[in-house]
């Protein structure tokens, strides 16, 4: 199984960092992984995307063009990538900042109010990490104790203050999607 | 051999610099390749060395030029408008023998383009962009375990010819991540010795490293011995991957980033039963005449796929020469061809169709 995953917002609500994690705990699991920025002449909160591919096999392609999961994390998002996800493929809105219903009847639809769960933990900063538990409880790619695993890893030394609130936004969005299936 | 590790393309090459035993880095600011210059800026000095970022592309490859004839281990990286700049001194590099390993992130061109992925400086690279009857080996890598193991290859390879080595790559592979192995540094007391280096000339006659030979006689004898030289690493340094599956009957020819993008056609196509090959060109000069006599009697027809209007599809006509239809399918400026897109290619060669037309 090849999963192609692509997770979009606007640039400081940590896509990259999500996907970062995401691909260091599939490379953790003995996983094969790439991970890809979009690059371009960007601009402080422009869009940003990223594409992480989890395989048992040598990813081909690091370029994911039909997602077979696709996570928006903010409305200009849903519309650029809503038609790219393929049939059947899970779809994981942020619907604190997505106030519109995806179109898509073909898809899995996971909903989550990243913003206010990650507000009510204390720091709006977290949503992200909210997503990121949700997608993995629902989507299975990597288990959420990798991503756990991956923190301490991918998060700078003198950031590791911030582990415990990570967990906890990580273990609010699992619990969400465990509850919501 | 360590355990795997999440590297971004461009930091990899500048870790396996270091590990090659690079201590010397000469550049100037481009994207998509600034994060070499950014890694190795912070790395050099911890390791002994010395980052230094020139005041342009012309000024870097010359102290290149110095770094190597003294005899270091020494690396200049750019994207294609700067290595333009740079032809002038890799001509000099390569008529005054001097080794040294050149990175090309290429970007879009011509002019200054874009800063997305292409693959439009291949003639550039495997034609020897500057003036003379030069060559320089040009390695291709397709992952970042390869583009590793390619770049510290391209310093041994650089100091067994005493010539410039290119790696190229684009923004893709400049900017992915991928898990690497990084393979154990080279002790630096194991590099190749160089007597020839001008290395102050105390209890021995003075070296002396040039490219100037007024006579014209000696300059055709210095000509004559850089064609052997040539002609050895022809014999000697080709490298490529074969992807031969039981039926193919279609081959793809594709290099880098292209090619992982071509295996992605592939695994699909087979999916529906339809078996492609692969030659896939990891040194572009030399470049591999071989896999095209393995392949050619059952081949029915090669697919060059590039990120550019046709260029590498000129060395595999070369290689095929006639025996069999070579058809060609490209996009430009910095737009990566997608799966559907060289899906159709093959379908329309599949149909004795042209994807070209």
């Amino acid at each position: 199984m090849t999963h192609e995953i692509l997770m979009a917002g606007f640039g400081g609500q940590g896509i990259m960092f999500m996907g970062t994690l995401l691909a260091h705990a599939g490379m953790m699991e003995d996983k094969e992984v790439t991970w890809m920025p979009s690059y371009g002449p960007e601009m402080r909160g422009g869009t940003a995307n990223c594409s992480v591919v989890i395989s048992h096999e040598p990813v081909a392609s690091p370029l994911v063009s039909e997602p077979t999961a696709l996570i928006v994390m903010n409305r200009p998002s849903l519309e650029r990538f809503e038609g790219t996800l393929r049939p059947g493929g899970l779809l994981v809105v942020n619907t604190s900042l997505v106030d519109r219903r995806p179109e898509r009847q073909d898809v899995r639809l996971l909903e989550v109010p990243a913003n206010e769960m990650a507000d009510r933990l204390g720091s709006l900063r977290v949503a992200n990490m909210v997503v990121l538990g949700a997608f993995v409880q629902a989507s299975r790619v990597v288990t959420l104790h990798s991503i756990k695993q991956a923190l301490p890893e991918v998060l700078p030394q003198h950031r590791h203050g911030l582990i415990e609130v990570n967990v906890k936004a990580l273990e609010a969005g699992a619990a969400l999607a465990s509850g919501g299936q | 051999m360590g355990e795997r590790i999440l590297m971004k393309g461009n930091e990899a090459i500048g870790e396996a610099a270091i590990r090659a035993g690079c201590r010397y880095f000469f550049g100037y600011p481009i994207t998509p390749q600034n994060e070499i210059p950014e890694y190795l800026s912070r790395r050099l000095p911890e390791v002994g060395g010395v980052f230094l970022q020139a005041e342009s592309e012309v000024a870097a490859i010359n102290m290149v030029y110095g770094a190597a004839g003294a005899g270091a281990r020494v690396m200049t990286s750019s994207s294609s408008p700067g290595i333009s700049l740079k032809q002038e001194g890799l001509s000099y590099l390569a008529g005054a023998e001097l080794p040294c390993v050149v990175v090309n992130i290429i970007r879009g061109g011509p002019g200054l383009g874009g800063i997305q992925p292409a693959q439009s400086d291949y003639f550039q690279a495997t034609r020897g962009g500057g003036h003379g009857d030069y060559r320089t080996p040009v390695f291709g890598p397709a992952s970042i375990q390869e583009m590793v193991e390619l770049v510290m290859e391209a310093f041994e390879v650089a100091d067994r010819y005493r010539n410039p080595v290119m790696v190229v790559g684009d923004g893709i592979l400049g900017q992915m991540m991928e898990p690497v192995v990084l393979p154990d540094p080279k002790p630096l007391d194991s590099l190749p010795a160089k007597p020839w280096a001008t290395t102050g000339n105390q209890g021995r006659p003075p070296n002396v490293i040039n490219s100037l030979f007024l006579d014209a006689n000696l300059c055709s004898r210095h000509n004559e011995h850089l064609q052997e030289k040539y002609r050895e690493i022809c014999r000697r340094e080709v490298r490529y991957e074969l992807v031969d599956p039981e039926g193919a009957e279609i081959y793809f020819v594709a290099y880098g980033t292209t090619s992982r993008v071509v295996r992605s056609v592939m695994n699909r196509a087979r999916e529906e039963g339809i078996i492609t090959g692969l030659i896939r060109p990891i040194t572009l000069w030399p470049f591999p005449q071989e896999p095209f006599e393995r392949v050619v009697e059952r081949a029915k027809a090669f697919l060059c796929v590039e990120m550019s209007a046709g260029q590498m599809v000129e060395d595999v006509r070369l290689a095929v020469n006639g025996r069999r239809p070579v058809h060609f399918y490209g996009r430009t400026g910095g737009v990566v061809p997608s799966p559907a897109e060289i899906a159709d290619a093959l379908r329309k060669v599949l149909e004795g169709r042209d994807p070209g037309a």
